[in-house]
């Protein structure tokens, strides 16, 4: 696959009006900063949920630890940036390198182990990355960390951009077909000479690349990082977003994850029945659409409408 | 299909209620309407903590009403705007992005906790309103650990280091301890400052602090093994700074294991059901100290509008919560304008302010207040007022 293709192009231009649009909208205060706040919340979430898809979705495994790999790339990008003097750039890709190290570090072992035992397991350990956190006074321990802002909205929109489109190339490829086989069904894929352990921590290893990536975005937008931000709660919150929008799509991913963000920004005026709806729309959801929004259909650009994937 | 389309508009209902209550209360954001005063609430209303930061709520809410029934501030009614942080430091930037950006407020009370206060501060600077946290007690949130002062950064309470500090005095001066022994929450800021205070004066005065265990708050439930290392080393007294729900336990525990010794702590002891968790007996000769006594006279008409008001024991959570409003609200009519760095520099040099908490004076240069803290002692399951401790 060629990188500059018509299909490509076309989804560039794309963004870019869906980019222009909201900046000029900003520029003429249309959008008041909460809702660019909210904005930029729904690219970091979107990032997650896609790249939480890439494991429970596209290559089933029930992985809980999304919030420690975010975590981690948060702390580390982080202390790149505030303890260091490094550059946004370097604290980014380093937090989402060691968030990667780690998700393959953590993988090996633990994709063994299947189903329930594999949640429990990284549940487990998410909670142990963010009690490391805690007891970390060099980097502010529970007190949490101050970093300064330094990204914005056209950052977050554009890093946000290139992961889904990273992860959607990785989907579309032999590996990531290899990942689809592993979901179907583990022995068959065993059977047909895939090295299923090999693409389960690959999978692994790249959702933990996207979501420390998140984690850096998180840290540089918030103004401080917590521990109790990446409580297994996140991991959760995030889950909920991919089930939502639908296991195994990407695009399903995308709406699950600005559904959720744009509801509970959007009744922040009410905070007494915020969680209540919240709940709802979820049950409303499963209980209509157990599959999710889209299922695993994407939502193609060319032909605007919904197509049966493959 | 029948169940498809119910769901279909379901989903589009609740979605487009969703856009709409976004979009509905934006205000003209260039002239804002000058009959009303807004004033912004960020608290603690749903997750970990959401009992402490109704409490506050509710208390700001009455201290609001209060003021407008008496003619509001500067001839004008204020206007409450509520927003839920979700006991989570995120969120709590983004609900005060929405009270400073949208909602537009010329001053915000809350949240209750250090860690969401000072989620909020850099938004609160960044686009300057004054803020007054009723029980942000940690002395980072006012003047950074660089020493720098957080200009727009106000209390209602005293800082955690001044319950440690009253505690040791107490403990030494009082009940005439020498050897103490100290049980910590790792999880929480909160314990960790009173903690420091505590072990700081306790040494500076030439005694010791024979142990110092920690646990974890929201998952240890069985404390023997550090209530045994404790009970070996003999402490005269054991100072546990942590909140009602883990310190129960803990007291409970300890009087099961055979000691005996005096158990002090600070105001989060006073939060929550501590006695029917630990047991009338296990409570007899422990002491906390907290912002106000509830057999404090000053408090009477506040506890009883409180109670008319929301069918709730009125708390020191409360009560800071209600001096917190009337701290702003008193601000606002000393600046006589609501221009927000009147406000702020009216704050500032704010002195003689009579809370119910005690009278608060501002120092300028570190923004906490000066005011007195309480002792209070139980007795067969019920708070007594013990000692009061003037600020040295």
């Amino acid at each position: 696959m060629k990188l500059f293709n018509v299909k490509n192009l076309i989804r560039l231009l794309v963004l870019m009006v869906v980019y222009g649009i909201i900046q000029y909208l900003f520029i003429n205060k249309a959008i008041n900063p909460f809702y660019m706040m909210t904005l930029v919340l729904v690219c970091i979430y979107i990032i997650l949920a896609v790249s939480q898809n890439i494991i429970t979705g596209f290559t089933g495994q029930l992985a809980l630890g999304h919030a420690g790999f975010m975590a981690i790339g948060a702390y580390m990008s982080a202390l790149v940036v505030v303890r260091m003097q490094g550059s946004l750039v370097a604290g980014i890709i380093f937090g989402a390198l060691m968030a990667a190290a780690a998700g393959m570090l953590i993988g090996l072992p633990t994709l063994r182990l299947r189903g329930d035992y594999l949640a429990i397991a990284t549940l487990g350990l998410g909670e142990i990355v963010r009690i490391f956190f805690l007891n970390m006074d060099y980097l502010g321990g529970a007190t949490g960390f101050s970093v300064p802002k330094t990204i914005d909205w056209t950052w977050a929109f554009w890093l946000m951009a290139l992961s889904v489109f990273l992860m959607s190339s990785f989907i579309n490829s032999s590996h990531g077909r290899a990942c689809i086989s592993v979901r179907e069904n583990e022995i068959a894929a065993e059977a047909m000479g895939i090295n299923t352990t090999k693409y389960k921590v690959m999978a692994f290893t790249m959702g933990a690349f996207f979501a420390g990536l998140a984690g850096a975005i998180y840290a540089n937008y918030m103004y401080l990082i917590h521990p109790g931000t990446f409580s297994f709660l996140k991991s959760f919150e995030i889950l909920a977003m991919v089930v939502l929008g639908g296991l195994g799509s990407i695009t399903g991913s995308v709406v699950g994850a600005g559904v959720l963000t744009i509801i509970s920004a959007g009744l922040a005026d009410y905070p007494e029945f915020r969680m209540v709806i919240i709940a709802l729309v979820m049950i409303i959801l499963m209980v209509y659409r157990p599959n999710g929004l889209l299922g695993n259909k994407e939502l193609k650009l060319d032909f605007l409408r919904i197509k049966k994937k493959g | 299909m029948k169940t498809k389309k119910i769901f279909t508009y379901l989903i589009v209902a609740l979605l487009s209620f969703t856009l709409l209550a976004g979009c509905s209360p934006k205000a003209p954001t260039d002239q804002p309407a000058a009959d009303v005063v807004k004033i912004g609430g960020n608290f603690e209303l749903t997750g970990g903590v959401a009992e402490f930061g109704k409490k506050g709520e509710n208390g700001a809410k009455l201290a609001i009403k209060e003021a407008n029934e008496a003619g509001g501030v500067l001839g004008m009614q204020i206007e409450y705007v509520g927003a839920d942080n979700k006991s989570e430091a995120g969120e709590s930037t983004a609900a005060t992005t929405k009270l400073a950006t949208q909602d537009e407020v010329i001053g915000i009370i809350g949240p209750m906790t250090s860690g969401n206060t000072l989620a909020a501060i850099p938004v609160i600077t960044e686009y300057g309103i004054p803020l007054v946290t009723p029980t942000g007690t940690n002395s980072t949130l006012t003047v950074t650990e660089a020493g720098a002062l957080n200009d727009w950064v106000f209390r209602a309470c005293f800082i955690d280091p001044f319950q440690g500090e009253v505690a040791a005095n107490f403990a030494m001066d009082t009940l005439g301890a020498t050897k103490a022994a100290l049980v910590i929450d790792q999880k929480g800021d909160y314990a960790k400052g009173l903690a420091a205070s505590f072990k700081e004066t306790f040494e500076k005065a030439g005694k010791e602090i024979v142990a110092s265990e920690q646990y974890v708050a929201g998952q240890d439930t069985d404390f023997r093994a550090i209530l045994t290392n404790i009970k070996n080393k003999q402490p005269d007294i054991i100072f546990i700074p942590g909140y009602y729900n883990e310190v129960g336990m803990i007291i409970k525990q300890a009087r099961d294991a055979k000691i005996d010794v005096a158990i002090l702590g600070g105001d989060g002891w006073g939060t929550g059901p501590i006695v029917d968790i630990a047991g009338k007996e296990a409570m007899n000769n422990t002491y906390y100290v907290d912002h106000v006594a509830a057999d404090d006279p000053a408090l009477a008409d506040f506890a009883a509008a409180f109670k008319a008001e929301y069918n709730q024991d009125a708390d020191s959570f409360a009560a800071l919560g209600y001096d917190a409003a009337k701290l702003l609200i008193a601000a606002i009519e000393k600046a006589g304008s609501t221009d927000k760095e009147a406000i702020r520099v009216a704050l500032e040099t704010m002195s003689g302010f009579a809370g119910i908490s005690g009278d608060i004076n501002v120092d300028s240069a570190t923004h906490n207040p000066q005011k007195s803290a309480s002792i209070l002692k139980f007795v067969d399951g019920e708070k007594i007022f013990a000692a009061r401790v003037d600020p040295k």
